[in-house]
This record gives structure tokens, C-alpha cells and sequence, in this order.
């Protein structure tokens, strides 16, 4: 397999000053980490701890393997919505007794651990990942109830039901995936720290584990005052759902810890008692080699400008095992580089982008990704797309029936898919290379990468001239001044809409992730997914040829 | 035997065949040694066998049950089980011994020093089994092993001896003096005694313990001078009648009379008065008709005036300060003198070269007045370089115990000047690992060190005088960096293990987590070792609080001690764990990635190695171990131990003493008795019922009820506090303790069958048992 070679000019300006501006995101990055991981703040983590309470991260920190890596995910969820950042709970991957499992944990200092929109985003998308890599989950419950803040709170009641379009009866989906996980063979531990009531009790209710704080789990259908309006009986929470009761009487609760680390240290047991094996056919590779190039050269490689091309080879690179590199048609549409590699000891099929789709490249791309099908490979996807190419001789020249083989390709692909857009990721260029909406196993973000239907200055300049063909059809003229005003307003719209950290606060991908953790993060997912089976489709749609 | 006329003791020359002794033994038979049994055990018996093995003797060990697995045991060509547990049913049993060499087919006995080795009868039982004793004759050991009869001999041979009064008369010798037991050895029973007021009972005193130690009460008080040293000269006498002396020791450091440092030369013999005692030395040996290897002890004063000891008729356990001076081997010259032959060189073939000394490493604890310590050895790895010369019978593993001697190893440096030896010695007591028992190394260190060793003043007061530092206590900075080698080294373990994202960096993380905490205790206290990495393969940690960087460069593991030799036991593979390097090392290198590449060797038992840490700037190079939560990191300036705390400490459940809790929650039914009541084992308390079954308390063992907290028809929750049971008491007569079944039955009708023990809950009756 070839090293590849780098043509990367650390001294050269526009290097240095990419790298400037890299550096700046990957701060703001580090803010919001920062923020959300401070949760509540100083004075909800002293009210926690004067009740015997650790919060959230050191409960993680605790439960993790010494020394082992955690992939944390969708840590900036509800990024830019009014909801906390980090949504008020904590996801990720980490190894417990020498397994890999999907962590998800309320966090009390927020809001109580409430249930709101985002937090239940971050539960799904716990029991997603679980049950799409086959991964043992465990959620630590601390949770006060449903997020009841906005019923009631809006001046003008018609207009706010008007605008809202969630309902109750959609919701619950989570109970059924928490046992549906069960029904599949993946095992569910819930650490109730906390209360877990009404709906809440069915969290561990429907777990296959169930550990509990003494003094600290409270798990009833009913708490004291819905008890008194419901049959006039006089209880206390003890009484109804303490540790001690389920543990004793009711038998809710398979083990009793007297305090949280005990708690973990059980959840560490059960996890070791499972003896987990994959069913991936795990690492080609153990002893891997780390790649011939430096991470550090990947902060320098997007231009602000995402015009300005970036060659996909230099990221892969700097992700790839001793930056090996097994090029498939590198002379055949030559805007997409497809080829094999390992990393962190896995085989991987990269697609990345070298500019936009043609129909050569897009027709590469299918065969690669049923190539890979073949092998049982997963897919690594390297996203800087502005998109499939518009224009005459392209539609003549089928670009639609081309770009219709790689999605339908990409479609029934069975293989693990992981997705890292680095720049752009515009129009039907997000679908086709690996867009989550496409059963991505794990979407990461560069600070630098743009999520759009398609760039911002060409939706404000579309947007104008469909303005001005009304006007033209009304037979009025624009007041241009204005249009203009219109026209950057649109487009500034569109461009905060693009960012990184804007898609990530709606939890549509796993979270941004520094470029130096590239290869790391990637190892990890690809590790994860080798917690299923990894078997490639042996049939496709019918491909429009 | 006669004693010679004192007068010729004056210029009497080495010349072989001179000496009055030499006319007793007129024809020397010659008989070869193929087979040796070496009565002994330790670090003396494997001695023994190195030089019988060069001289192609093959070796017999025996041995004591717990000593079945010693190295010497596992070191011999043959072994002899001499079945029993004290000193007394084995290395003691004359009878078993001569039945281990005859049955075994050896030829000749060594006995190695303490033990048998100089008891005459065992002497002379070896001579008429027919084998040959590798010691002097019978008749020198008892002449020699009566103090009182020896220093009378050396009046008589005109050899300078203390002044002595016998048992309690009066004493007109001057003070202080030394009470002694004429038949002790080995510092047992001594006393010194300043003026009259305390002598009687010292005597008193050092006769009893000699009758209890040697079977004979006879003490003698012996002119005591305080700071003067212990000069010892060795001679050999071959049975052609060669009487050659090899120049003086000095043992003069001792604690409770026993020597911990001896020298060669003595700092402050000169020519003169080394000529003047080896001449006395001679002269002792000749009155007594000595053959073999043997040693005349002395007293030196201030003064420089010499007075004559005793002679110890046996190799002595300093003996290797003379190999390393004069090139002899003692052992060798030993069996050699035994087969009959005579001694290849005269006394002016001897020559002093350079200067030796000898440590003997204890398993002893200095701080706690040098009181012998016990536990296994976990790690043995004498230092290779700079050379010096170990002599010991432990290994990894070995188990130090109460039963027998606790010298771990003696370690002799020889070097051209004084100072040299000593500085060598003490780098390489430094560069040993020896651990799992408390041991004199660093107080040893500190001795070899002291200025006032440096300078030669070495009196038998030294150690009260000088005090070296008992042990070595690390400094802050030291503690620091050696908890965060164990800890980054733990963490290279842990890594090098993991099932799965091996190849991840340690600790990697894409979010914001706590840092990970690894707690030592070390020196009385706790450290926490709070550990973040850093993208660049260092890791940042706080350390007791204090701040810094950390980047392990380098950390191997070698077949790892105890575990290493059980795994290879029977497969004759003792020294894979011990050997320079280890067997099976394998460099771990910590990239810039923060890789750890896989150890190899370990075991989740133990483990050991080398680490190269850099904190703040600063570098450790150091060998590391770990035993189970046992951790030791020994650098250049001394052996750190530290436990590794559990990660998960046992909750703290608030248990008041006697404390009686509800099995489940559930209502009161019955209180049986009162506070104030005596209850006996299994007599019922309380009774709760919850859900429809009926949990009897019932106590679990006599006492008085302290506390009752309930009444009947509480509601209680699981794990609530009924009542308290004082600790238990002795119980009356039985007629004031209300009688079990009458309060049983009488509380419930249903009462089952009352548990044995238990927390004290009881077990359920059924729901028909009560009406319900």
C-alpha cells in the first residue's frame, strides 16, 4: 500500500493563517464544552455534593476503565436554542470492564434532569447508537420529570399552539426502544441516582439491571401528592419508591448500593459479568502504526473560502494508519478519492471529496461503496461537497441517473458508514456522501464545516432573483436599496444556519470534533460498530444505468 | 595437650611445620572429598557449595520444613529432608544429620558457622561415623568453647587477656565490667555492668538466661573497656603443622553484640601491632592444636594495647573480607585442610591487598531498636554494577521468618583505598532491590556514608555515638515523582492489557471530563495522583495538590519476581526473575501519540521493571514493582513503597454496635423484651410484619438489651433500628436468665426453629403461624 506523500507548506501564509482561524473554533469549541460541562453550575454541584451526590462527569469519570479513551457525543446539544448547552445530559462511548458501551446520564444540576426536547434527543440517539453497534447501555437516571416549563407561559395561546407542532402522543418512542434493545440481545443497566418517576420509573422498569441508591433512587408511578389526590392515602417518597423498598419489597431494584461509587462499582460488575464479545471481525491490525504526517497539519488545510480546493489526500493522510493508502481509479473522476486504508487497525473504504460529483465521480463512488459491501468494509466518508454539478452539459449528461446509483448505493449499503465533514456539506453532496440522514453510524464535524441545502450567497442570490422574476411579473420595479438590505440579511441567516456549531445544538450529527482527533475518534466509532456483526449488502435497488 | 611456656609466644615465626601442635599429628592420611553435607542453610550453605562445585565436589543439603524450596535446597546436587519446623528437630539434631550424610553417601561435613558448628560432640560423631569434619578437632572446640577454661589457656600461652572474676564474688578488676556466659556465643546473655549496685543481678540475670540458652549457668564478669574495637585475626592451621595467620578484621560496629560492618584491614592496625597480634594469634591457635580455618577475637583499647576474646573455631561470617584482601578462598583452604592436605603458601606469602568491607544485610528494623522483621521477600535483586560481592540464600519470594537467622545476604566491596569500598558498597546497597520485609539497607548506607565512618572512627560505641539515620524518608519531591511513576506506570499496564482501543492514546477524550485519580498511600499518608493527557504524550497532573507535567519516556517489565519463579518452578529456572535485564524484558515506548505498546512478563499478581519519568524537567530512572496493590519504585536516592487505594472503598454503612435493623419494612407485631433484659443467643427481640409474613429479630449472640426504639404497631422501614444489644456479657447462673423456649414460646405461638447466628434477623413464619 502506498505512503502517501504531503505537499503541505507549514510555512506558507495562507496555511498559517487557516490554521489561525482553526485554532479560534477549536477555542470556542472548548467554551462551549466548557459550559455545558459545567452544567448547573458551582452552586447546583455543592448542593448536590452536600446530599452525597457526585455530579454527572465524575459519576462517568468513575464508572470509565483507568486510562481507557471516551467518546464523548453530541456534547453541544441544544447549542443556540434556549435549552442548556449539552441539553442537560451526558452521551458517549466509553469502556466499562473492557467494554465498550453507550453511557447516557441526566444531569441534575440542569434543571433537575428534566425531560425536555433536547435531552430526549440525546436519550434517542443513546439508543440509537446502542442498538445500530450492538453496544451494551447503561443511562444513570437522576431526572425530575417531563420539562412542563413552557405549558401555559404564552401570552396569545392560539398563536403559541399554532406554532407548536410537537404533541405528547408522539413521544414514548424511548420506552419502546430501551426493551426493544432487550428483545435484541443488548443488555440495559439503569443506575437510578436519583428520582425516576411517573414515566420516569419505567426507565429502569424496562431495564435488564437495575442498581439503586439507598437514599437517593426514588422510582414510583405516583409521588406523595398525586397518591393523596388519587386515593387519599398519606405516604412519603421512602415509603413509595426508596432504594431500600424496591430493593426489599417490591424488587424493582436488583441491587442496592449504599452510595454512588458503589453503585458504579456494581454497574462495573454487571458489565464484567456479561463477558461481551463482539461480533465485528475487530482490528486487521493490532499494533497499529500512527500516521507518517503530523495531525497538527490538519488546522491548516480549510480555507475560510470554501471555493478554494483542500486535497482530500492530505486529511487522509493524517488519518490513516502509517498514512497508507490503497487509491481505487485515481485517474477516473478524480473528484472524489476513493481507496482502502486501516485505522487504529481497522480496514476502511474512504470516499472523500477532491470537488464537486460529476457523473464519473459519482459513478466511482457507487461501485466503490458495492466494492467495499463485498468486503465487509465499512465506509469512512471525508465531506467537502458543495454538491452534485448543476448546468447544462451536466444534466445532459445524466448527472441525476449517475448521482441516483451513489445514493441508492449509499442507500442499501449494509456496512458501517461514519461520516466527517471537514468543509462544505451542501445540497444532495450531504446526502450522497454519507448524510445522517442516511443511517449513518456516527456524523462528526470540523469547527469549520458548513450544513446547508446549499451555500449562502448563492440562497440569497437564488431567493433575489426570484423576487425580482414576481416583480418583473407584476410589472413592478424593486427598490434595489432595499433588495440589497433583503438579499444580506438572507444570506447572513443562511450562513449562521450553516455552522457547525448550529447543526450540532439539534443533535443531527455527534458532536465537532478537534482535526488532531480525527484518526482517534474515528478509531473509536469504527471500533463500536465492530460491536455488531459488519456485513455488506448483497443487494442493491435497481441502479438506473 | 600442653600448654606452651608464655614466654615463647615472643618472635615465634609462621614456619611451617613449627608449633607444638605439630608433633600429635605424625602421619597425615589423605581422604578425597566427593560428596560434601553442608549442615547448614542460607546464605552460608550456598557459599559452601559455590567453592565445592569449583573443586568439583558435589553438595548434600538438608533441611528444615519451611526451608523445602530454599535456594539452598534447589542450589545442592542432593537433598535430605531433616522433617521438622524448629532449629532444634533439624539443623540442631545431630542424630538426623549424620543419618542424612550417610544415607545420602556423602563423605565429609561442613557445618557452616552457628548451628552444630562448634559443638564438639557433633564433631566427633561425624569423625566416628567415618566421614570427614571440615573443622578443627573436637578437642580444640571444647577447649575453646568454655570462655573461662580458653582465657586461662591464653595466659598460659602468654597471650594478653582482660582481667575476669568468676560468678558473684568480689570484683576487683575495675569497672565497668562485662558480665559473660562461659558457654554463650552470639551476644546472648552479655551485660555491661558500670559500678557494684547492679551486679549481682546481672549476674543473676546472665545466668539465667545462659542455663535457658546453653544448658550451663557458669557466668564470668569480664573487664569492660567502652570505647574501644573488635579486632579479629583469622589463621590457618593445616594438619602438617602450617600455622598461618591472614591478617586482621574489624567488626567493631555491632548492635546488641551482634556485627553489622567489618572491615579489612582494620583502619588503625600498623605494621607493628598487626605483627604483634597475629604473632598472639598464632600462639592461641598452637595451644590449642588448631587445624582448619579459625579466628582469634580480640579487644583493642584506645591505648593500642590488645587483649585476647576468644577464638571461634569455625569460618566466620565476615570471613569474605579476608578472601577479598588476601585472595584466598577460606572455604577452599577449609577442604582442602580436611582431605589432609597441606597449605600451598607460608605467611610471607600473604599479602594485604587494597581494603574490604562487609555489610550483613538484616531483615531487621533499625528505627525500632534493630528488632527482627518478618514477611516475604517480594523483590531480591542485588546490584550488578558497581561490582561487589553478594552472598545470600534468599531469592524473590523467600519468606523471612521467626524460625531462623534473619541475615538476608552479606555484601562485601573491595577496592584499592578504604573509602572506595565504602562508597561502593553503600551505591550498590543503594542499587539493590529488596523488598516485602523491613530491612538495615538504608541505615547501612547512612553508616558506610558518615563522616565518622569515613574517617576510621569505628569503636564499638559507633552506632550509639554516630545514630546513622535508621531509614530513608523521602522528601516531598521524591514522594511526588514516585506516585506518579507508579501511577503512569499502572496506567502502561492497564493499557498494554486492554481488550479493546488498545491503540488509543490513554485517556483520550474529544469532551470535558474530571480528571482520573489514582491514590497512594505512601509515609503514613495519601496521595492523589490526578492525571489529564495532553495531546502531545505527556500528561498533565496534580500531584498532592501541586501542578505539573509528566511524560513517561520509557517503562519495561521483566519476568516479574514471585510469580515468574512459581511459574517456573521444577523447571529449574530460579534466576530468570533475578537476572540483569530480565528475562523477557520488552521496552515499552510512549510515543508522541501517548501509545503504549504491549508488556510483556506481568501477571495481575505482580509485575516488575524499569521506568525513566520526567516531571517538571526533572528525570527518574528507576526499577519498579508491583505486588498486587503493592507498589515500589526505587530510584537513586532510595526505594519509595506505595498501596495503591481502592478506587471503590468500601461504602461507609453507620453501624451502631449491637445495632438490631428491620429485615423489610413493615409494621411492629411484637416487642419481646425490655432495655435492661438479658437475653441469650437466638432469644426473640422483635417481631415485623411486613407483607403478611412475620420476621422474627432474634439476638444474635447473650447480651443486655440496651435500647429498644420501637413499640408495637410502628411502621418501620427496611434497614430502621429496633434496638440496640449491649456487647456481650458474662452471663450469670442460669436460673436468673430467663429460659429460651419459655420466652420463645411465650412471645409467638408459631415460633419456628431459631436460626444459628445471622445479623440477627430471623427467619420468616409463615403466614399461618400467627392469625392474620
Amino acid at each position: 500500500m502506498t505512503v502517501l506523500r504531503s505537499a503541505v507548506d507549514t510555512g506558507d501564509a495562507s496555511f498559517q493563517s487557516n490554521r489561525a482561524r482553526m485554532l479560534g473554533l477549536i477555542d470556542e469549541l472548548h467554551e462551549l464544552q466548557a459550559q455545558a460541562a459545567a452544567g448547573g453550575g458551582p452552586r447546583a454541584f455543592e448542593r448536590l455534593r452536600s446530599h452525597g451526590k457526585l455530579p454527572v462527569r465524575e459519576r462517568l469519570a468513575l464508572l470509565l476503565d483507568p486510562g481507557s479513551p471516551f467518546l464523548e457525543l453530541a456534547s453541544l446539544a441544544g447549542n443556540r436554542t434556549d435549552y442548556a448547552v449539552g441539553g442537560g445530559a451526558l452521551l458517549g462511548i466509553g469502556v466499562v470492564s473492557g467494554t465498550e458501551c453507550v453511557v447516557v446520564a441526566n444531569d441534575p444540576s440542569v434543571l433537575g434532569g428534566s425531560m425536555t426536547a433536547i435531552s430526549i434527543r440525546k436519550i434517542e440517539r443513546a439508543l440509537e447508537v446502542a442498538r445500530c453497534n450492538r453496544l451494551p447501555y447503561i443511562q444513570f437516571v437522576e431526572s425530575s420529570g417531563g420539562d412542563l416549563r413552557g405549558i401555559g407561559a404564552a401570552a396569545d395561546v392560539e398563536r403559541a399552539l399554532r406554532e407548536n407542532l410537537t404533541h405528547f402522543a408522539a413521544s414514548g418512542r424511548m420506552f419502546h426502544d430501551i426493551t426493544e434493545l432487550s428483545a435484541r440481545g443488548i443488555p440495559t443497566i439503569s443506575v437510578v441516582f436519583g428520582s425516576s418517576t411517573a414515566g420516569g420509573a419505567y426507565q429502569p422498569g424496562l431495564s435488564d439491571y437495575t442498581i439503586f441508591v439507598r437514599g437517593g433512587a426514588k422510582v414510583f408511578l405516583g409521588g406523595p401528592p398525586l397518591v393523596k389526590m388519587a386515593t387519599g392515602e398519606d405516604s412519603d417518597d421512602e415509603e413509595l419508591g426508596g432504594a431500600a423498598m424496591h430493593a426489599q419489597v417490591s424488587g424493582l431494584a436488583d441491587y442496592l448500593a449504599e452510595d454512588e461509587p458503589e453503585a458504579i462499582r456494581m454497574c462495573r460488575d454487571v458489565v464484567a459479568h456479561l463477558h461481551w464479545s463482539k461480533h465485528g471481525s475487530g482490528p486487521a491490525h493490532t499494533r497499529p502504526v500512527p500516521p507518517e504526517h503530523e495531525a497538527e497539519e490538519l488546522l491548516g488545510l480549510i480555507d475560510p473560502d470554501l471555493r478554494v480546493p483542500t486535497d482530500a489526500r492530505e486529511i487522509v493522510a493524517r488519518v490513516t494508519d502509517g498514512s497508507r493508502f490503497e487509491e481505487f481509479k485515481p485517474r477516473y473522476g478524480s473528484t472524489i478519492v476513493c481507496g482502502w486504508a486501516h485505522v487504529h487497525g481497522f480496514a476502511v473504504g474512504i470516499l472523500a471529496n477532491n470537488g464537486p460529483l460529476f457523473s464519473d465521480s459519482a459513478q466511482k463512488a457507487a461501485q466503490f461503496i458495492q466494492l467495499c459491501n463485498q468486503a465487509d468494509t465499512p465506509l469512512l466518508f471525508l465531506q467537502n461537497i458543495t454538491g452534485y454539478m448543476v448546468g447544462r452539459e451536466y444534466e445532459r449528461g445524466g448527472i441525476v441517473k449517475h448521482g441516483s446509483q451513489m445514493i441508492n448505493a449509499l442507500s442499501n449499503s449494509t456496512v458501517p458508514h461514519i461520516t466527517v465533514v471537514v468543509g462544505a456539506s451542501y445540497g444532495a453532496g450531504n446526502y450522497g456522501m454519507g448524510g445522517r440522514a442516511f443511517d449513518t453510524r456516527f456524523v462528526f464535524l470540523w469547527p469549520t464545516a458548513k450544513i446547508a441545502i446549499m451555500g449562502p450567497k448563492q440562497m440569497a442570490g437564488v431567493m433575489s432573483i426570484v423576487r425580482h422574476a414576481q416583480a418583473a411579473r407584476r410589472g413592478e420595479a424593486l427598490d434595489e436599496d432595499a433588495e440589497r438590505i433583503r438579499t444580506e440579511a438572507v444570506e447572513s441567516f443562511a450562513e449562521a444556519m450553516s455552522e457547525a456549531t448550529y447543526a450540532t445544538g439539534r443533535v443531527v450529527d455527534d458532536g465537532i470534533i478537534d482535526p488532531r482527533d480525527t484518526r482517534d475518534v474515528v478509531g473509536m466509532a469504527l471500533s463500536a460498530c465492530h460491536s455488531a456483526e459488519v456485513s455488506g449488502a448483497r443487494h442493491f435497488g435497481v441502479f438506473r444505468l | 595437650m600442653t600448654a606452651p611456656d608464655a614466654t615463647s609466644t615472643a618472635g615465634a615465626g609462621p614456619a611451617a611445620g613449627s608449633g607444638p601442635a605439630a608433633g600429635s599429628i605424625a602421619a597425615v592420611e589423605t581422604r578425597p572429598i566427593r560428596r560434601l553435607l553442608i549442615a547448614n542453610r542460607g546464605e552460608i550453605a550456598r557459599r559452601i557449595q559455590r567453592t565445592a562445585a569449583a573443586m568439583g565436589i558435589q553438595t548434600v543439603a538438608v533441611y528444615a520444613d519451611s526451608d523445602a524450596g530454599a535456594p539452598h535446597v534447589t542450589g545442592a546436587d542432593w537433598a535430605v529432608p531433616l522433617v521438622g519446623r524448629t532449629a532444634a528437630d533439624t539443623y540442631l539434631d545431630i542424630d538426623k544429620v549424620i543419618a542424612a550424610a550417610l544415607a545420602s553417601g556423602a563423605d565429609a561435613v561442613h557445618p557452616g558457622y552457628g548451628f552444630l558448628s562448634e559443638r564438639a560432640g557433633f564433631a566427633s560423631a561425624v569423625i566416628k561415623a567415618g566421614l570427614v569434619w571440615v573443622g578443627p578437632p573436637p578437642e580444640a572446640i571444647e577447649a575453646m568453647g568454655d570462655k573461662l577454661r580458653a582465657k586461662e589457656l591464653m595466659v598460659a600461652a602468654g597471650v594478653p587477656v582482660l582481667p575476669w572474676v568468676v560468678g558473684e564474688g568480689p570484683v576487683d578488676i575495675g569497672w565497668p565490667v562485662l558480665v559473660k556466659a562461659a558457654a554463650g556465643g552470639g551476644g546472648k546473655g552479655m551485660r555491661v555492668v558500670d559500678g557494684p549496685e547492679a551486679y549481682a543481678e546481672a549476674v543473676a540475670a546472665a545466668a539465667r538466661e545462659a542455663a535457658a540458652s546453653f544448658g550451663d549457668g557458669t557466668v564470668f564478669a569480664e573487664r569492660f573497656l567502652p570505647d574501644a574495637r573488635h579486632v579479629e585475626i583469622q589463621v590457618l592451621a593445616d594438619a602438617h603443622g602450617t600455622v598461618v595467620h591472614c591478617f586482621e578484621r574489624e567488626c567493631s560496629i555491632q548492635r546488641r553484640h551482634q556485627k553489622v560492618v567489618e572491615e579489612a584491614p582494620s583502619p588503625v592496625l600498623d605494621g607493628g601491632l598487626r605483627a604483634r597480634m597475629g604473632e598472639a594469634a598464632l600462639a592461641a591457635a598452637r595451644a590449642v592444636g588448631y587445624r582448619s580455618a579459625g579466628t582469634v577475637e580480640f579487644v583493642v583499647g584506645p591505648d593500642g594495647e590488645f587483649y585476647f576474646l576468644e577464638v571461634n573455631t569455625r569460618l566466620q561470617v565476615e570471613h569474605p573480607v579476608t578472601e577479598a584482601i588476601t585472595g584466598l578462598d577460606l572455604v577452599r583452604e577449609q577442604l582442602r585442610i580436611a582431605q589432609g592436605e597441606p597449605l600451598g603458601f607460608g605467611q610471607g606469602d600473604l599479602r594485604i591487598d587494597g581494603h574490604a568491607i562487609e555489610v550483613r544485610l538484616y531483615a531487621e528494623d533499625p528505627a525500632r531498636g534493630f528488632l527482627p522483621s518478618t514477611g516475604t521477600v517480594v523483590g531480591w535483586r542485588p546490584a550488578t554494577d558497581p561490582l561487589v560481592r553478594f552472598d545470600s540464600g534468599i531469592e524473590a519470594g523467600s519468606v523471612v521468618g521467626v524460625e531462623w537467622d534473619p541475615m538476608l545476604a552479606k555484601v562485601v566491596a573491595h577496592a584499592p583505598t578504604r573509602t572506595e569500598a565504602a562508597l561502593r558498597l553503600a551505591l550498590a546497597l543503594e542499587r539493590t532491590v529488596v523488598r516485602g520485609v523491613t530491612t538495615n539497607r538504608d541505615f547501612l548506607v547512612a553508616t558506610l556514608r558518615h563522616p565518622e565512618f569515613l574517617a576510621g572512627r569505628t569503636t564499638t560505641s559507633f552506632i550509639d555515638r554516630v545514630a546513622p539515620a535508621p531509614r530513608w524518608v523521602p522528601s516531598a519531591d521524591e514522594l511526588r515523582a514516585a506516585a506518579t511513576a507508579a501511577t503512569l506506570v499502572r496506567l502502561a499496564e492497564q493499557r498494554a492489557v486492554a481488550p479493546v482501543l488498545a491503540s488509543l492514546p490513554a485517556g483520550f477524550r474529544n469532551g470535558v471530563l474530571p480528571p482520573e485519580v489514582v491514590t497512594w498511600r505512601a509515609e503514613g499518608e495519601e496521595i492523589a495522583v490526578a492525571w489529564q493527557a495532553r495531546r502531545d504524550g505527556a500528561v498533565d497532573v496534580i500531584v498532592g495538590g501541586r501542578a505539573g507535567v509528566a511524560r513517561l519516556r520509557r517503562c519495561t517489565r521483566s519476568a516479574g519476581g514471585v510469580d515468574a519463579r512459581v511459574a517456573g518452578a521444577g523447571a529449574g529456572s530460579i534466576g530468570v526473575a533475578t537476572g540483569p535485564g530480565g528475562a523477557g524484558g520488552i521496552g515499552v515506548a510512549v510515543g508522541p501519540g501517548g501509545l503504549f505498546d504491549e508488556l510483556a512478563g506481568g501477571s495481575p499478581a505482580g509485575a516488575e521493571g524499569t521506568l525513566d519519568l520526567e516531571l517538571d524537567g526533572r528525570r527518574l530512572l528507576a526499577r519498579w514493582q508491583r505486588r498486587g496493590d503493592r507498589w515500589w519504585v526505587q530510584g537513586a536516592s532510595g526505594d519509595v513503597a506505595l498501596v495503591e487505594m481502592d478506587r471503590f472503598p468500601e461504602p461507609e454503612v453507620q453501624v451502631v454496635a449491637g445495632a438490631l435493623v428491620a429485615p423489610m419494612p413493615g409494621r411492629v407485631l411484637v416487642v419481646a423484651v425490655e432495655p435492661g433484659d438479658l437475653v441469650v443467643e437466638g432469644q426473640l427481640l422483635v417481631v415485623v410484619e411486613a407483607m403478611k409474613m412475620e420476621h422474627r429479630v432474634v439476638a444474635p449472640h447473650p447480651g443486655v438489651v440496651a435500647e429498644i426504639r420501637v413499640s408495637v404497631g410502628d411502621q418501620v422501614s427496611g434497614d430502621d433500628l429496633l434496638a440496640v444489644l449491649s456487647e456481650e456479657v458474662a452471663m450469670p447462673d442460669d436460673a436468673t436468665v430467663p429460659a429460651r423456649a419459655g420466652s420463645d414460646g411465650g412471645a409467638v405461638p408459631g415460633g419456628g426453629a431459631v436460626p444459628g447466628g445471622g445479623a440477627g434477623s430471623g427467619s420468616a413464619v409463615p403466614d399461618g403461624g400467627v392469625g392474620s
